[in-house]
């Protein structure tokens, strides 16, 4: 066999076994999403009651609360980054990291400074990479978030809230603002990494989302409040705003394996294309090898020929 | 006026249970509650280290620990909000009540929490404490 015949064929080797790990890496991405959409759907229940607990306590306009009225003059501004602990997952990363910069550039132009928590391994090592410095971060649970990691976030950033850019938690200076930074799932083929404000919290917000939920239309019920509504606002406010976080995580991961399916996708499509190209390059070698063959043994016969009607 | 009620367990993650019952008793900071049909509206946290106890209709009686809870009441129906929820079946009594030790009877943040989520399940699975 020829040298560059040989040559096509161990690429069009190589290409076949790279194209079987990102057809595998697809297939185990599509399956995830259906996971991930089917945890986002099982926590909805936990996430609209709270908001309609919330909702309820929000009609009696009385109450205050530092993480529902915000400080006078916010100066930190907390922000909180989803990205993925693995990478081939085409742009989701970048993305996500990129709408958290447009953010924290805006944040700065209105005179506050930005504080940065990053959830996921690629979000770390870009900012890592640049000596930005990050407030906290976790790694470790992107693809598959379940409560218990992501408390330890959420506790953090909102002890950090609580204490608001006055006080300080463990000597770092708290934040007045957060805003979570994550990929919003529209579809399978659209995620959008979107930047939402947590804290303050928006009751009008909360209660507008009721109403739609709410079948009736009618004002709710008036509620007892055991403890007093203060003390139980006090209690539902930091849950309200983990389990959103919480959500957010979630639809983050289900957005993830989205971006990580097609990524594997495109990269099986292209190592079709070149195991298609290498083929035909290859055919190519094989047929001029055998021209080459050809025109040799008839070039061959005739020096033969030649010779024979000369003796 | 009805004699069950439409109860659901919710934690963070996913619904756990949802059902008839007749009863629910639940603890808030103020104290022990019950909660039969036709109770009026009410939307109350749960103390932390105890547990909530659902009578089903068909008369068996469920304990779930629960940690960092709510509890809503509406003429439609109990929920009950949890963080974490654990039936008294899923409950290894032996690490609750290595944990209730180890807890011993500091008082920093944590300390406290692990002694209530210990607590929690001792109660649920029916254990004095």
């Amino acid at each position: 066999m020829g040298a560059q015949l040989r040559v096509y064929r161990r690429q069009i080797k190589s290409v076949q076994s790279t194209q079987k790990i990102t057809k595998a890496m697809e297939l185990i991405a599509a399956s995830r999403i259906v996971k991930a959409q089917n945890r986002v759907n099982a926590a909805r229940p936990y996430a609209d009651e709270l908001t309609r607990a919330l909702a309820a306590l929000g009609k009696d306009s009385s109450l205050k609360h530092p993480l529902l009225t915000g400080a006078q003059n916010p100066r930190r501004v907390g922000i909180l980054v989803i990205t993925s602990d693995r990478g081939l997952a085409g742009g989701y990363s970048a993305n996500a990291i990129k709408r958290a910069n447009e953010l924290a550039d805006s944040v700065r132009g209105e005179g506050k400074e930005p504080v940065l928590y990053v959830i996921g391994r690629k979000g770390v090592g870009y900012y890592r990479f640049r000596q930005i410095e990050l407030t906290d971060s976790w790694t470790g649970f992107s693809e598959q978030p379940h409560f218990i990691d992501a408390r330890e976030a959420t506790e953090t950033v909102v002890a950090a809230l609580e204490a608001g850019s006055e006080g300080a938690v463990e000597g770092v200076a708290g934040i007045d603002e957060l805003h979570v930074v994550y990929t919003r799932f529209e579809s399978m083929v659209t995620q959008t990494p979107t930047a939402a404000l947590i804290a303050p919290v928006n009751l009008s917000q909360a209660a507008l989302a009721e109403e739609e939920t709410s079948t009736s239309g009618e004002p709710g019920p008036a509620y007892d409040f055991e403890p007093e509504p203060e003390q139980l606002l006090g209690e539902l406010l930091p849950r309200y705003i983990s389990a959103r976080i919480f959500s957010a995580l979630l639809e983050s991961a289900a957005s993830e394996s989205a971006a990580r399916r097609r990524a594997m996708k495109s990269a099986s499509d292209n190592a079709s294309d070149l195991i298609k190209t290498y083929t035909r390059l290859a055919n190519q070698a094989r047929q001029a090898e055998i021209t080459q063959e050809i025109s040799e043994i008839v070039g061959g016969a005739d020096a033969l020929a030649a010779a024979g009607s000369d003796a | 006026m009805a004699s069950t009620m439409q109860v659901e367990l919710v934690s963070v993650e996913r619904p756990i249970w949802s059902g008839e019952a007749t009863a629910v008793y639940a603890r808030t900071p103020e104290g022990e509650i019950g909660v039969l049909p036709g109770h009026a509206p009410l939307l109350g946290a749960l103390a932390p280290g105890w547990l909530v106890r659902i009578q089903q209709a068909d008369g068996v009686e469920q304990r779930v620990a629960v940690h960092g809870g709510f509890l809503s009441v509406r003429a439609d129906g109990v929920s009950v909000l949890a963080e974490i929820a654990e039936s008294a079946d899923e409950i290894d009594v032996a690490r609750a009540h290595a944990a209730l030790e180890r807890a011993g009877s500091g008082s920093d943040d944590s300390t406290v929490a692990a002694r209530d989520r210990a607590l929690a399940r001792l109660r649920a699975a029916g254990e004095q404490v």
